[in-house]
């Protein structure tokens, strides 16, 4: 509040130029305006539209992925060391590749997101699979669960804590390759917002493009973990918070 | 592999027939050639030390351990009470106990078997809030809803305390007389096994090394000055068998 205060200030007296960086009044009437014309608001449907169709692509490859290579042998022998060679690709660094690949328009966004949110999601269910309790696994087998049976009652379950740790990384790597998509090239969304700004020096609207993304990251991360207090009520942790 | 024949109750005259079971680890033997009969009904202890092959020769019975050799006789339903509980934590009480089940009622059927433990109170509970002697009488519910003719216990009482333990041993022997079904009950406690047990079995040098048929009226009362005195017997022969 201080610090906001020293801001203004600083903003007012001329310390601090607008060309650098605008006053929080300023921001905060240039997001009322923004709002009111509405652009804020389309900026950010198109964003969110990106970030859910490439985020739900990644999540799909990734899991189904980590379903084959932790659930049998031969799929880890075939997925899992290309995957972890893939892994160590610095993926953003792939954007001008995939702009040659797919042009300028919605899919190479899409990709670089897919791409980004696929990794965390297969290391951590495939690490969940792998740490499902055998002891659980052999007494389901005397109770007569059939493979299938084990698979939906136990070992997915229990895989589930780790996967959702991996959906909340997914997620945040998902925002971060979907700012970069954007800034290098985009002709609607929070990134064109952010760069159209920069062109006319408007520090405002970029600050006000910036906090949009940090909200709309937090927003995403308190959903993933809405459905981990519901989906992982069992664990002690949770009870205990919830008592 | 030990050739295992799964049958109908009926026509049997024995509940479990083992005969020449071996079994190694890495070249150790730990069973060698043991013979088992245990009677439609009947309660077996079996006693023996750490590492003797107890929950080998359970984990055989209970279909579990695929590299044992000879021949095993077992009926179609079984099942097994474990050490630890094994409950899967992100399933309700009534869902553990249903786990496998098939048909209908399923949950009228677990429910009823939780009442029968004197758990219906904690049905819809998470399993990890469960004290460890409310775990335990749901892995006894999970295994009575079966209806087995054979019930294995793997040590279920070993980590209880003393007070919560006698009252397991109460039940255990109460469910057994309503049910019947037969019971191998592994154990290191001695005088568990002389409260509920028909037959005491000590198993070293991977065979059954002696037994001991308990005759004593139930219910029996660790004060019982016979039960001490099986005890004290039993204890002596089998510290002679150990040293073998």
């Amino acid at each position: 509040m201080v610090l906001l205060l020293l801001w203004q200030a600083g903003s007012v007296a001329g310390f601090i130029p607008t060309s650098k960086i605008a006053a929080p009044f300023t921001i905060i009437a240039t997001f009322w305006s923004l709002v009111a014309s509405g652009e804020l608001f389309s900026s950010l449907t198109v964003s969110v539209a990106r970030v859910a169709v490439g985020f739900a692509i990644g999540v799909a490859i990734g899991g189904s992925l980590a379903l084959v290579a932790g659930l049998s042998r031969l799929g880890e022998d075939l997925v899992d060391p290309p995957l972890q060679m893939l892994r160590t690709l610095p993926y953003l660094g792939m954007t001008p590749l995939l702009i040659l690949w797919f042009g300028i328009g919605e899919t190479p966004k899409i990709v670089l997101v897919a791409f980004a949110s696929a990794f965390p999601v297969y290391l951590t269910l495939v690490g969940g699979i792998r740490a499902v309790d055998p002891k659980l696994i052999e007494a389901a087998r005397v109770f007569g669960l059939d493979r299938i049976g084990i698979i939906r009652n136990v070992v997915l379950p229990g895989a589930l804590a780790s996967a959702l740790v991996g959906v909340r990384y997914a997620l945040g790597a998902a925002w971060l390759s979907l700012v970069v998509g954007e800034t290098i090239n985009a002709d609607r969304g929070i990134g064109y917002l952010i760069m159209n700004a920069r062109d006319f020096l408007r520090t405002d609207i970029i600050v006000v493009g910036l906090l949009t993304y940090a909200l709309l990251g937090l927003a995403t991360d308190t959903l993933v973990r809405l459905i981990e207090r519901r989906a992982l009520a069992w664990r002690p942790s949770i009870l205990a918070a919830a008592s | 592999m030990a050739t295992i024949n799964s049958r109908g109750g009926k026509l049997m005259t024995n509940a479990v027939r083992v005969r020449g079971l071996t079994r190694n680890f890495k070249e150790v033997g730990v069973l060698d050639g043991l013979d088992l009969d245990i009677e439609p009904g009947e309660f077996v202890a079996l006693l023996g030390r750490s590492g003797s092959g107890k929950t080998t020769l359970l984990r055989t019975l209970a279909d579990l351990d695929a590299a044992s050799v000879g021949s095993v006789e077992l009926p179609a339903s079984r099942a097994v009470v474990f050490q630890e509980p094994r409950l899967l934590p992100w399933k309700p009480v009534w869902a553990n106990v249903a786990l496998g089940l098939t048909g209908r009622d399923v949950r009228q059927r677990a429910l009823a078997a939780l009442e029968e433990v004197e758990l219906s109170h904690r049905a819809n509970a998470w399993p990890l809030t469960l004290s460890g002697g409310e775990a335990q009488r749901a892995g006894l519910a999970r295994a009575l809803v079966r209806e087995p003719k054979l019930l294995l216990l793997d040590e279920p009482f070993a980590s209880l305390d003393a007070l919560t333990r006698r009252r397991m041993h109460e039940l255990v022997a109460a469910l057994w007389k309503r049910h019947r079904p037969a019971v191998l009950l592994v154990t290191h406690d001695v005088e568990e096994a002389v409260l509920l047990a028909d037959r005491v079995l000590v198993l070293a040098g991977g065979r059954i090394a002696s037994e001991t048929i308990v005759t004593l009226p139930r219910p029996r009362d660790v004060a019982d000055a016979r039960v001490a005195q099986l005890r004290g017997k039993l204890l002596g022969s089998s510290s002679r068998l150990v040293l073998l």
